[in-house]
């Protein structure tokens, strides 16, 4: 099957991945793209807690997301790729050749960003570098759930 | 030693309504916050903890043993010695709680986890 959602959530895995995206798609393995996370057993211990046993974890820095990706779209079961934050899916999309979509599931308030979406806050020069990553040709929707409407980058930048 | 704080983390209102649950049937008003991840990034959950915590000590419920409301609390308790967490927070374990609240968070945490254990099962047809 392959990658099935790539997802920007600055919560990065729990129930709207794991439940929500999880359940429907059923997913049998999560990339989880970080590299801080990466770096701390104690954090994937963490995370690895809200994903049921059936469902493998696999964490990644970007350079090996980069080098493991077509890895990952081969696997003949569905996946999510998950990021936290827009600076690793721009790295990613800018160090590798597969990225076609990029699903924004949640980006909250924090001091400079204006509200969007329920669930979007951006300032304008993160809105603006939405926009240049669908310029290389990702296209990018705003979704919490599944049973929402994919709203258009334009309708919320 | 003096008296916990029980700190529920939940998903949408699920801890607001478990904190008027508890003060409908106990009266007792004063033991329990109750804080929602809804908009929240994880540094505004930490934020909303960090607040509803204050400076004594606690015991944070949360809801599901994973996701948001877990990894906020359990960054928190990872730099507070006197805070604990339990998982699977449900009515009956805050019940116990709230009665139970002057000995140390890890056994508070141990004791509502028993409490609320015992409270789920198949009844009979």
């Amino acid at each position: 099957m392959s990658l099935a959602l790539y997802r920007i959530d600055d919560r990065l895995i729990h129930g709207q991945v794991v439940v929500g995206w999880g359940q429907p798609l059923d997913v049998a393995f999560i990339v989880l793209v970080d590299d801080e996370v990466r770096e701390s057993e104690w954090e994937q211990d963490l995370y690895r807690m809200g994903v049921p046993p059936q469902i493998d974890v696999i964490f990644a820095s970007v350079a090996e997301a980069v080098t493991r990706l077509d890895e990952w779209e081969r696997d003949r079961r569905v996946g999510i790729l998950l990021v936290g934050d827009l600076d690793t899916a721009e790295a990613l999309v800018a160090q590798s050749n597969g990225i076609r979509r990029f699903n924004v599931g949640g980006i909250h308030h924090r001091a400079g960003r204006s509200e969007r979406l329920r669930y979007v806050y951006l300032t304008d020069d993160e809105a603006s570098r939405l926009k240049r990553l669908a310029g290389r040709g990702v296209e990018i929707t705003a979704q919490d759930v599944p049973s929402a409407r994919p709203i258009p980058l334009g309708e919320f930048t | 030693m003096s008296e916990l704080r029980g700190v529920i983390v939940s998903h949408a209102a699920v801890a607001d309504a478990l904190v008027a649950a508890v003060a409908a049937i106990t009266g007792i008003r004063d033991a329990l916050v109750a804080i929602s991840n809804e908009g929240c990034g994880n540094d505004a959950l930490a934020e909303r903890l960090r607040d509803a915590v204050g400076a004594g000590p606690a015991v944070l419920f949360v809801d599901l043993p994973g996701g948001s409301c877990l990894t906020s609390a359990a960054r928190y308790a990872k730099h507070h010695a006197d805070v604990a967490v339990v998982t699977g927070v449900n009515l009956a374990m805050l019940l116990d709680f709230v009665f139970h609240r002057d000995v140390a968070p890890a056994d508070a945490a141990r004791r509502a986890v028993d409490a609320g254990a015992k409270a789920i099962r198949v009844t009979a047809a």
